[in-house]
């Protein structure tokens, strides 16, 4: 509770004493009026204060206007009756207060839970000076620096390991609960906490730049992209109230004045009275806080809770869009498939100049021309050949996108890459028998053999593709650059209902746009991908979402949406968020308006009183709030 | 320039409103005010003084809403 929320409470019990007194002594004439005014200035000055600034500044309508109108009204008709029941105005502005406090509480509680599930920000790293640890700001780590991380603290900045071993909790990123176990050379995330052993890492990049910084801001930002619905109540509050007023305002001077000219009643107060009082009614009733608050605070609660799940959501209005999802377009490696890839295979290679009976060298030349590549492809390559690479033999290296790579090694010109790249140099191909990926090998334009590689399924696939057809996604669609007998045979493993294989990273992004333009209107195209090489489809798509997104920055620029470890069962699952978190905004506007419609005629025919109305609007006020913080469980969605 | 200010703004609405009128600032290019998370974020047009156009951002956000307060910045 904050300073403001403490001087509004004790200002509700003072309101709540006083008026129990003044009930139970019950005072006459003059004292009374003036003991019943002080304790309404008591709950109600600052509404009464910023309805007077809105009037000045010419910002009238706005729910101060409507409150103050309303009690000022209910006091003035207790005078002129002389009933001396001035209570009325008291309770009204009394549980006004209460609602509005309860909802600034409840709003704060949630907004601070909800950065508990998001608090990954470290507040120091260690450095070691003389033997002796030092706790520095995280920002003042340059890149390269070693810094030491003690077990139970979190890892301040993205770097290596350079000694130690430990189990890291990256739960706080990933949703995995399953502990990481690293040693010596293996590269942390910043944001994981070390649950075991004391480890040295050298940072790699500096704190601004780190994972932890990057979520951060990400999901800080996140909420101020405004959804459809949101907009929809900005507009919908803008209207609102001037007509709310006015409708009031017809209230109270129509129908008396029409018994006034036709029914001949007379024109004194007591013809209006009944009137001015359905109207002051009518206003309280009217007021929208519920809807204003509620919807900013549902998406809040969602993409915290979304957030706590590894599913990053960019904003409110990607949040809603995930939800209409009803295609959902898969790239393969890396996405469906681990993307790491085994040597299962040497062929061909005996008759050429790579030629004998040893392989090595075959996958010695593969892998320097593969070695500056962060295509997973290569990368395997790279580690089948599980050497380091002398760079110096490797010159001109030139990756032809979709095709594979042309370098310089020892003076010949080598070619790695599928068979579109064999012709492209005028190879002459060996077609494999097996399945799998294949690549090419040439030498200065002559074939040289071929590596089978395997590529494995992820164990999740399968799962997550019925998952999403369970969830109602209409269709999935494999794209991949792969060859056709691969592609395919993933594709029936997992269900997948069509694919389209051997596309060049630009055929990707025509054939997504096909399938965008094929659905129908309102119905939203996802596109997954691990993030490399598939930025522009990323982008393209109504809701890209990135796999892995730890450490790759191209994905978190590119994607509405990162998942922060590569399990596809994560789609289905953010698609039910996004879903639950909908349904609660649409419920929450109906309940809303419904309530609020119901009680608006009532109060026309005289049926609702004061008192109802404002129970009316509060209840409902808090009814709306507390379901909006449901939207944050996001375990068992 | 791109700066991030703590606020505090009592009602989602004013948060809005807020921010469709402080985006008119002269020198202002970019802002973003957040009811949830109490934040504020302004991007300053090249060459404009953020000082001086804080000032007049405050300003304009107290009209709007008399409780607006940045915290720190």
């Amino acid at each position: 509770m904050n300073k403001k929320q403490r001087i509004m409470l004790t200002r509700i019990i003072v309101t709540a004493l006083m008026t129990m007194m003044l009930i139970i002594f019950h005072p006459h004439g003059w004292l009374s009026l003036l003991l019943y005014v002080i304790t309404y200035l008591i709950i109600g000055y600052d509404i009464l204060r910023k309805a007077l600034l809105g009037i000045i500044r010419g910002r009238v309508f706005d729910e101060n206007f409507l409150m103050a109108v309303a009690t000022i009204g209910a006091f003035a008709l207790a005078i002129y009756d002389k009933s001396g029941d001035y209570l009325e105005a008291i309770a009204v502005m009394f549980l006004y207060q209460i609602g509005e406090f309860f909802q600034g509480y409840a709003v704060g509680k949630s907004r601070r839970n909800i950065s508990e599930l998001m608090d990954i920000r470290p507040d120091y790293a260690n450095i070691e000076n003389d033997g002796k640890l030092e706790k520095v700001d995280p920002d003042d780590v340059e890149v390269g620096e070693t810094i030491v991380v003690l077990p139970g603290e979190r890892v301040p900045i993205d770097g290596i390991i350079t000694e130690g071993e430990s189990s890291l909790n990256t739960a706080a990123l990933t949703g995995e609960s399953l502990p990481r176990e690293v040693k010596a050379g293996n590269e942390v995330i910043s944001g994981s906490i070390n649950l075991t052993g004391i480890l040295k890492i050298r940072t790699t990049k500096e704190f601004g730049e780190s994972t932890v910084s990057k979520i951060l801001e990400l999901v800080e930002d996140s909420s101020s992209r405004k959804s459809k619905s949101e907009n929809f109540i900005t507009k919908f509050a803008r209207v609102y109230t001037p007509a709310i007023c006015y409708s009031a305002l017809a209230l109270a001077l129509l129908p008396p004045l029409f018994m006034i000219i036709f029914h001949g009643a007379a024109f004194s107060f007591a013809t209006f009275e009944t009137w001015v009082y359905r109207a002051l009614v009518f206003l309280v009733v009217s007021c929208p806080c519920a809807l204003v608050v509620s919807i900013p605070l549902s998406f809040f609660a969602g993409i915290g809770g979304a957030s706590h799940e590894g599913i990053l959501v960019k904003g409110a209005n990607i949040l809603e869009n995930l939800s209409k999802v009803k295609k959902v377009v898969f790239d393969k490696t890396g996405t469906l498939t681990e993307g790491v890839f085994e040597a299962v295979g040497f062929h061909d290679y005996q008759d050429s100049e790579l030629g004998g009976n040893d392989k090595s060298k075959l996958l010695a030349y593969a892998a320097m021309a593969e070695s500056g590549s962060s295509h997973p492809i290569a990368q395997s390559i790279v580690k089948a050949y599980g050497k380091p690479v002398d760079m110096q033999m490797v010159s001109n290296v030139k990756e032809v996108s979709g095709k594979g790579i042309i370098a310089t090694i020892e003076g010949k010109q080598v070619a790695v890459g599928n068979d579109r790249l064999m012709k492209e140099v005028g190879a002459q191909v060996s077609h494999c028998k097996s399945v799998g990926t294949v690549v090419h090998i040439a030498i200065d334009g002559k074939y040289a053999g071929h590596i089978l590689l395997g590529d494995v399924v992820k164990p999740t696939s399968a799962k997550a593709i019925e998952d999403l057809h369970k969830s109602g996604v209409n269709k999935t669609v494999m794209l991949t650059g792969d060859i056709k007998r691969v592609a395919d045979k993933v594709a029936t493993e997992l269900g997948i209902d069509k694919v389209y294989s051997q596309l060049l990273p630009a055929d990707k992004v025509t054939r997504l746009e096909a399938i965008i333009k094929e659905s129908k209107a309102g119905e939203k195209v996802a596109f997954v991908g691990d993030g490399i090489n598939d930025a522009p489809v990323l982008s393209r798509a109504d809701i890209g979402i990135a796999m892995g997104g730890m450490g790759s920055d191209a994905a978190i620029e590119a994607a509405d949406v990162v998942l922060m470890d590569d399990n596809p069962m994560k789609i289905g699952k953010a698609i039910r968020i996004s879903r639950k978190c909908l349904k609660i905004v649409w419920e929450n506007i109906i309940m809303a308006i419904g309530i609020k419609g119901i009680c608006l005629v009532l109060s026309i025919f005289g049926i609702v009183n004061m008192w109802l109305a404002i129970f009316a609007d509060v209840g409902v006020m808090i009814l709306a709030v507390l379901n909006a913080i449901r939207a944050m469980y996001t375990r068992k969605v | 320039m791109k700066k991030t200010f703590k606020i505090e703004i009592d009602c989602a609405n004013c948060a809005n409103e807020v921010e469709e009128a402080c985006k008119r600032i002269e020198g202002v290019s970019e802002l973003s005010v957040s009811f949830m998370t109490q934040k504020m974020k302004v991007t300053f047009t090249e060459g404009a003084d953020p000082d001086e156009v804080m000032s007049r951002l405050v300003k304009t956000a107290k009209k709007i809403e008399p409780d607006f307060v940045i915290v720190n910045s």
